[in-house]
């Protein structure tokens, strides 16, 4: 029960007032910014990283988890509202959460999202502390060539084991990979890609390239989009609270969500949406009210909400433990990490605990901010989304050069922000996924670190790859990852991998 | 998945622009002296198999491409585009001379009205004051390095 004292010293740490605050502050702007439409939790966290560069590490990384949190909660409160979802982990949400809103079930609807959220965050926050420990002793057997092994896990599952076309999920990937060798070499100081440009010599911002193809990408997208008319907004009539029925319809699906998506989180296989979509076909075979499922069920709400809440704390398993970040928000994440000089992984637990305790016990109390947030105050959220679509892509914009100009007010920073943002633009209008750009970017050094690690201690011998059982196991699981879906989808069977599809986490 | 949203002629345009996205790879990747040390490989070895990879992507568009019938293309509103990109060079080039707030407040304008909100007379204020506000917020509470025009010297350092 190790893990229970360090959870209590961090609870310790994260009541300072302070702190406190910075917590009720992201979790404020983590909701208000999540509930935007066509803003999903990566861009929230893209947005607002540069709201906590002015902060102490401690500070700024509990502001940014309440920003995260916030963020997923403000989703599902999007789409019940609204016909069109803020983040695409809360999709399946929206097919039985709007069809309450238009029953005028709006109410329930979003109380079932906020309390599952609510349930599942801390079951799942719990769930992190208590796995943390282990799997960071485990991490300590992890060589370069382990590490290795589950990097090229993770940018099969990010790229093309889901969405409709291995091709496009695996271009994506390799554009951000391609983009990551711009720069200094890590290992041997070899300039790569720079053209003479010193500016270059850094690499590509993680937080310019994410903020460009999901800010100004997703606005040009929808600028260009003439049809469009300003999405209607369901009036939410009723009290936000459940009936007695509802409760008792709510519960066992928050926890069959929350099991299911903490798994899926933690493990490289997806993020958020892969796990509320099969939490969303559990319900539905396992419900008593099989008519209900496409008109307005509440298990389908319920389900998918806490599914999707887990996962996000699933997430930051791999992400604190072995430093390995598994979706789009865990590498915007890691770049906040970065900015301190902290790199995220077992050495973190033993260097900075007071940090990182603080940190996982800070989720559970933004967990709580976030129910009383969420549920008295659900109207002002919804106010919101009532900003017309002109002011709502115009401040968006702002906001994403902001962060940019802030942290380098370099042209050539911003010429790639218009740049990335043009592709972000074309990758969406051809239905190319965003997040394996992102995600190569950050992991593709990494990945190229530890291949060549792993080579130079057995001396150029290839073989070592799969060497241990555990590299060779997580290298077949990968392989297997990229070749199955790839067979489903040539036997026609792949309408089920393009519902999954992994757009914006 | 929206099928409109593919057209074809597009994959060709894909093919050819990954193909030299990676011959450029191979191309730098050749360029740099491999010294390979103990493991074999040095720095150039992964720009060689990175762009070996699109060049392999490159050739699957190619295929795909000639498999699939063109798709029509969903009108796209060229304008739009253009006044997004035409705010963001705007800033780009004004943030030094005149500083964040007009600089940004140019941007703001353009976007909406690319986003079909034609009154500038009204736009242009709403953003002057919006970004006036996040450059107080920013550079003076959270510390963040804006590059000030006169408007911010003027009244922020009056």
């Amino acid at each position: 029960m190790e893990a229970f004292g360090f959870l209590l010293q961090g609870l310790a740490t994260a009541m300072d007032p302070m702190l406190l605050l910075y917590a009720l502050l992201g979790v404020t702007l983590g909701t208000m910014v999540g509930v935007l439409p066509g803003i999903g939790p990566a861009l929230t966290v893209a947005l607002l990283l540069p709201v906590t560069y002015g902060l102490d590490p401690a500070g700024s990384l509990i502001m940014f988890a309440g920003i995260y949190y916030g963020g997923m909660y403000g989703g599902s409160t999007t789409s019940i509202s609204l016909n069109t979802p803020g983040e695409s982990a809360s999709i399946v949400t929206a097919i039985e959460g709007n069809k309450m809103a238009l029953a005028g079930r709006g109410g329930p609807a979003l109380a079932t999202a906020a309390i599952g959220s609510f349930v599942a965050g801390l079951l799942a926050t719990l769930a992190l502390a208590f796995i943390a420990p282990s799997v960071v002793k485990l991490a300590l057997i992890f060589g370069p060539r382990e590490y290795f092994a589950l990097m090229m896990l993770a940018f099969v599952t990010v790229s093309a084991a889901f969405g409709d076309s291995a091709m496009k999920g695996l271009t994506s990937l390799f554009i951000g990979l391609a983009l990551a060798l711009v720069g200094i070499d890590g290992l041997t100081g070899q300039t790569r890609l720079a053209f003479g440009m010193p500016q270059l010599l850094d690499g590509i911002e993680v937080t310019t390239l994410a903020v460009a193809m999901f800010a100004v990408g997703e606005a040009l997208f929808v600028a260009a989009r003439i049809e469009g008319a300003d999405v209607k907004v369901h009036a939410i009539k009723g009290a936000v609270r459940m009936t007695a029925t509802d409760w008792s319809r709510s519960w066992k699906a928050w926890l069959r969500g929350t099991a299911i998506g903490f798994p899926i989180g933690a493990m490289p296989a997806g993020g958020a949406d892969i796990a509320s979509f099969l939490s969303y076909g559990a319900e539905k075979r396992l419900t008593k009210y099989p008519a209900e499922f496409g008109h307005g069920a509440i298990e389908g709400v319920a389900g998918p909400e806490a599914a999707n809440n887990a996962a996000a704390a699933g997430t930051l398993v791999p992400l604190l433990t072995l430093g390995l970040p598994t979706t789009a928000t865990a590498a915007i994440m890691l770049a906040g990490f970065q900015q301190f000089g902290l790199q995220p992984g077992p050495l973190l637990f033993v260097t900075a605990p007071t940090l990182v305790w603080g940190l996982i016990a800070s989720l559970l109390i933004a967990n709580v901010m976030l129910l009383v947030l969420n549920l008295p105050l659900i109207r002002i959220w919804i106010k919101l989304l009532m900003i017309p679509r002109h002011w709502l892509y115009a401040g968006i914009l702002l906001f994403a050069t902001l962060g940019t100009i802030g942290v380098n007010p370099s042209p050539v920073e911003l010429v790639q922000l218009t740049i990335f943002g043009l592709m972000g633009y074309g990758m969406r209008l051809l239905n190319y996924p965003i997040a394996p750009v992102v995600v190569g970017l950050i992991l593709g050094p990494m990945a190229e670190q530890q291949l060549r690690r792993a080579l130079s201690i057995a001396r150029g011998d290839w073989t070592t790859l799969v060497a241990t059982p555990l590299s060779a196991g997580l290298l077949a699981v990968a392989a297997l990852a990229l070749i199955v879906p790839m067979l489903m989808r040539a036997r026609g069977r792949g309408a089920v991998l393009s519902q999954v599809a992994a757009d914006e986490d | 998945m929206n099928k409109e949203r593919r057209p074809n002629g597009a994959a060709f345009a894909i093919a050819l622009g990954l193909a030299a996205l990676g011959a450029l790879l191979i191309w730098q990747g050749l360029a740099i002296p491999d010294k390979g040390g103990y493991a074999g490989i040095g720095s150039g070895a992964a720009p060689k198999a990175i762009g070996g990879g699109l060049i392999v992507l490159a050739l699957c568009h190619v295929w795909t491409g000639l498999r699939s019938s063109s798709l029509p293309h969903p009108h796209q509103n060229w304008a739009a585009i253009g006044w997004i990109v035409t705010g963001l060079l705007l800033q780009l080039f004004l943030l030094k001379p005149l500083g964040f707030t007009i600089a940004s407040a140019l941007l703001f304008a353009c976007t909406a009205r690319a986003m079909g909100y034609k009154k500038l007379q009204i736009a242009l204020p709403v953003g002057l004051v919006l970004a006036f506000v996040v450059y107080g917020v920013f550079d003076g509470l959270l510390k963040l390095n804006l590059p000030a025009g006169f408007v911010e010297n003027l009244i922020y350092r009056g």
